[in-house]
């Protein structure tokens, strides 16, 4: 395999990998705060229907973004009415909530554009396109260096450096600042969030709000960058691999990242069986790909490789004393 | 502390609830520019109209009362069996193999046989999952969301490199043989001189369902291991007080609801007389909403079941003949599970409080 080859497969893992990271960054802010999400696949499912219809209509991506932000900001506010206003299981709200975005986005797909339950496709500004770093055609003859920044770090859409930069972000809003050293305590320790005097309820609403806003770029870049419009269940057990990444990330932000560029690489693979192939000179099949996230998740939290130990209050609906 | 009395807890909530969520796909139905009642009326009439609707509803039932009673006994003992699917889809596997493994001379005898491949597959692949809770601590939702895919990988991987025929194109088995076709409704009603529609799936198998509710009940009203898997799913620390083991209880229960969507499989995999890709089609996670409508007792799993079993003929029907698609169906899953699951105590609160309201007229503010 050449050069020009691993970067090719490198440039697609990072394209996979950013809904993830997004999905997997909206679930650590989520869970860290104490609310279970497993409605992630749901919300970056309607985030990318409805920002693809709207872009659509508009012809604006970013009124589309705007659209699909909100779809997904919506379905979080169900979630945080079910699991911390009435106090009902987290787990069945999120059950619930990818329901609701599977059927619902279909039923408007075909009533609105009568296209079998998708959208027209995107092109010019109703897409996230890509954007060319400067000096990239400059530096791509130059063997190696020149050519990973023209092919690897040059040509993305502009949603895919928004989500690595997201990274950083989380890591300082999550530990380095009042409101996320209170988010990890409602996580860990709601009681003694209450008896500081901070109000455990409005912070888990933000917690789902940020999760909202998350997931809704994940759904927006899934149909508005990596592809050109909304096909039915598009987002296809994403929001799980997300899930998957964020566990094997132990819920820090630094590892999700890494979590989500294995897992972005492993699907980057199962689009090329001929690499592998002539990599390890073993068939291996490509279904053993895409399932691999789903393997190496059970086998850490089995235990067998390090320890993954979720936030102490997470999935429990917090009842202030009276 | 239960304010309610029992017939309100059993009934009058679920039906609440079933009431909002179907207030709610009417409005979307509304939306969508088609009347509720003539979108009712179409299903109606193409799920219950006539034999061959019945046949298709009451085959859908079967598939439901077998995913339902999978995650009702998961429930009973605290346990969120989300693996449904998977475990359906491996107990499919398991009754291909038993009906491809030998030429059946007559179903009776494939029928056991199938059923047993079935149930051991599923109860194999939520041993999995079970084990890990029980042993190393692992949070049994995530590990079965797992399942669920690696099951369809393990299945696609199946079905394309091993067990298609050669020269098919088509990434499913050969056709199993005479001696497994189960007896439809047709065939049992036309003994006793009942005319049925021969082309409707329905068959012994919903029978075999049916049986399976009663076997239900008394495992987990009658047995002492019933008692024991309820009590662990009341209080964990009390059942362990008591002696009864935390590990044996979540491996007892998840085996048994990994067997009983396995069994889901004589039906769904028998009837299409071979195994397709994707045979389960969602059951597995239907069977959540009908466990939870249910409320984890087979007389209620039945008639949410039967529910199911009509708005799914029924929603394919309408996608037939208006132009609403199927995918209806699976909005208004999520409605049931929205409100009778999560949203429960929407329901609840308020009429807690009117019945407080009425039982101490002289008392206000309760």
């Amino acid at each position: 395999m050449d050069f020009l080859t691993l970067l090719q497969v490198l440039d697609t893992s990072v394209r996979l990998a950013t809904p993830l990271l997004f999905a997997c960054l909206a679930g650590l802010v989520c869970e860290r705060a104490g609310i279970f999400d497993i409605g992630l696949e749901g919300k970056m499912l309607a985030s990318a229907f409805f920002s693809a219809a709207v872009a659509a209509i508009s012809g604006s991506v970013w009124i589309g973004l705007l659209a699909g932000v909100m779809a997904s900001v919506a379905l979080a506010g169900v979630h945080g009415l079910a699991s911390i206003t009435f106090r009902g299981n987290q787990l069945i709200s999120g059950v619930a909530i990818n329901f609701l975005a599977s059927g619902l986005t279909v039923l408007i797909a075909q009533d609105w554009f009568g296209q079998g339950g998708r959208t027209p496709s995107l092109s010019g500004g109703a897409r996230f396109n890509e954007i060319k770093l400067p000096f990239a055609d400059l530096l791509s003859g130059l063997p190696y260096i020149g050519q990973s920044y023209a092919e690897l770090f040059s040509g993305h859409s502009l949603l895919v450096y928004v989500g690595f930069l997201t990274v950083p972000l989380t890591w300082w809003v999550i530990f380095r600042t009042r409101f996320g050293l209170r988010l990890r305590a409602a996580g860990e320790n709601p009681e003694a969030v209450d008896t500081a005097g901070v109000n455990v309820i409005r912070l888990r609403y933000t917690a789902i709000a940020i999760c909202g806003l998350l997931c809704g770029l994940a759904g927006v870049y899934l149909a508005t960058g990596l592809q050109a419009g909304f096909v039915k269940e598009m987002s296809s057990g994403r929001g799980f691999i997300a899930l998957a990444a964020l566990i094997f990330a132990k819920w820090r932000p630094w590892y999700a990242l890494f979590s989500c560029l294995l897992f972005g690489f492993f699907q980057a693979l199962s689009f090329r069986p001929d690499v592998v192939k002539a990599v390890t000179s073993l068939d291996v099949p490509g279904q053993l790909l895409d399932a691999l996230p789903y393997i190496l998740t059970v086998v850490i939290l089995a235990g067998f490789v390090g320890k993954a130990i979720p936030p102490r209050a997470g999935g429990e609906p917090y009842v202030k004393e009276s | 502390m239960s304010v309610l009395p029992k017939w309100a807890d059993a009934i009058l909530i679920p039906l609440l609830s079933i009431l909002i969520s179907f207030v709610i796909s009417g409005l979307v139905i509304l939306y969508l520019g088609l009347n509720p009642f003539e979108a009712l009326r179409l299903m109606v009439t193409g799920a219950l109209g006539s034999s061959y609707g019945w046949g298709y509803t009451l085959f859908y039932t079967t598939n439901f009362i077998f995913t339902g009673l999978c995650a009702a006994i998961a429930f009973h003992a605290r346990l969120f069996n989300i693996g449904g699917e998977g475990q359906a889809t491996l107990g499919g596997l398991g009754v291909a193999l038993v009906c491809l493994a030998v030429p059946w001379p007559h179903w009776t005898l494939a029928l056991p046989a199938a059923l047993i491949g079935g149930a051991l597959f599923g109860a194999a692949w939520a041993f999995i999952p079970a084990w890990l809770q029980a042993r190393r601590g692992s949070h049994i939702v995530i590990t079965t969301i797992m399942f669920n895919y690696i099951a369809a990988a393990l299945m696609v991987y199946l079905l394309v490199e091993i067990l298609k025929p050669e020269g098919s194109m088509d990434p499913a088995t050969r056709r199993f043989g005479p001696g497994a076709e189960l007896p439809l409704f047709s065939d049992i009603f036309g003994l006793v001189g009942i005319p049925f529609s021969s082309s409707a799936p329905a068959n012994i198998s919903f029978f075999i369902a049916l049986l399976a509710c009663l076997l239900f009940w008394l495992l987990v009203w009658r047995t002492r291991l019933g008692y024991e898997i309820r009590a662990y799913g009341h209080s964990e620390t009390a059942a362990d007080y008591a002696g009864i083991s935390p590990a044996r209880m979540i491996i007892i229960a998840m085996i048994v609801s990994g067997a009983l969507a396995g069994c889901m499989a004589i039906n769904s995999v028998m009837a299409t007389e071979r195994l397709v890709l994707n045979s389960v089609e969602g059951a597995g996670f239907i069977g959540l909403a009908v466990a939870l409508m249910g409320r984890s007792h087979p007389v209620g799993v039945i008639l949410a079941a039967l529910l199911f079993g009509f708005l799914y003929q029924g929603g394919g029907e309408l996608a037939l003949w208006a132009n609403i698609p199927r995918e209806l169906i699976i909005l208004i899953q999520g409605l049931v599970i929205l409100f009778t699951g999560a949203l429960d105590n929407m329901v609840r609160m308020p009429l807690e409080r009117m019945f407080l309201m009425i039982r101490r007229p002289g008392r206000q503010g309760a």
